[in-house]
């Protein structure tokens, strides 16, 4: 665990740069994490994916699979690979300031 | 070496329902986590690409002793396709797609499909027997000249 300052705050991230405590996290902060890992500019369709990642952790206790990303975000398949190249789960939730989803799909 | 895998090449080489699911969640997984993927199917792996035949993947149900059924059980009729509508009904469960919603959303992903010449010249098939996801029918030498610079697999 360590802390990082991240949009002027200090917030605590492990080890792969996921916020510990969601309640740290705010638009901003969304930003630079997201510059961080190759996305410049968060268009309204990574933020679609965002909240709806970060939503339904809230909801549930736990971030959707990729399947049920691309069935329910409103935002299919190909489309996430292409806003998030390097993995959407794993980015939305990082950038969305959720844990790491745990699930193999 | 850099320590982190960039790409892999996954081999699906078995038609069981068991046979298959391995390679797929492999090649979804490393597209999930930015690694770059190509499947290929080869011999009865084929049957995950096949248009008529990728919506009836079955469990082995004989000569599979990780199921802990009686040989002569095994053999009894329908109990392959009752044993894999048990285990389609947990995979559900899981969010595990079908394995033909599972191959389309591993081609969206960005991942390469391709069927394996031999195999495709020895069951007499031909490209429109495929899904159309499937990107091409390569030999073992294209195969690894695809495969350059990253991992393989064989499932």
């Amino acid at each position: 665990m360590t802390t990082v300052t991240l949009a002027g705050i200090p917030v605590e991230v492990d080890a792969e740069g996921f916020l510990v405590h969601e309640e740290q996290w705010n638009e901003q902060i969304a930003q630079e994490i997201a510059r961080e890992n190759g996305i410049d500019e968060l268009t309204d369709r990574h933020w679609q994916v965002i909240n709806f990642m970060r939503n339904t952790f809230l909801e549930t206790g736990s971030a959707p699979s990729i399947r049920s990303l691309g069935k329910t975000s409103g935002v299919p398949i190909k489309e996430l690979y292409e806003l998030f190249p390097k993995g959407p789960a794993k980015l939305a939730a990082k950038i969305g300031g959720i844990p790491k989803p745990r699930g193999c799909i | 070496m850099s320590d982190t895998i960039e790409k892999v090449s996954i081999i699906v080489s078995k038609g069981s329902l068991e046979g298959i699911y391995p390679g797929l969640i492999m090649a979804n997984g490393a597209r999930m986590e930015g690694i770059e993927a190509n499947v290929f199917f080869t011999f009865f792996g084929l049957d995950a690409i096949n248009k008529a035949k990728h919506d009836h993947v079955k469990v082995a149900t004989v000569g599979n002793p990780g199921l802990h059924l009686a040989t002569w059980a095994g053999g009894v009729p329908g109990i392959s396709a009752l044993v894999t509508r048990q285990l389609a009904g947990e995979m559900e469960r899981l969010d595990i797609p079908p394995i033909p919603e599972f191959v389309e959303m591993i081609s969206d992903s960005g991942a390469g499909l391709y069927a394996c010449k031999a195999s495709v010249d020895l069951f007499k098939l031909e490209k429109d027997d495929f899904i159309p996801q499937v990107q091409d029918i390569i030999t073992v030498g294209e195969f690894y000249g695809l495969a350059g610079g990253g991992q393989i697999i064989f499932t």
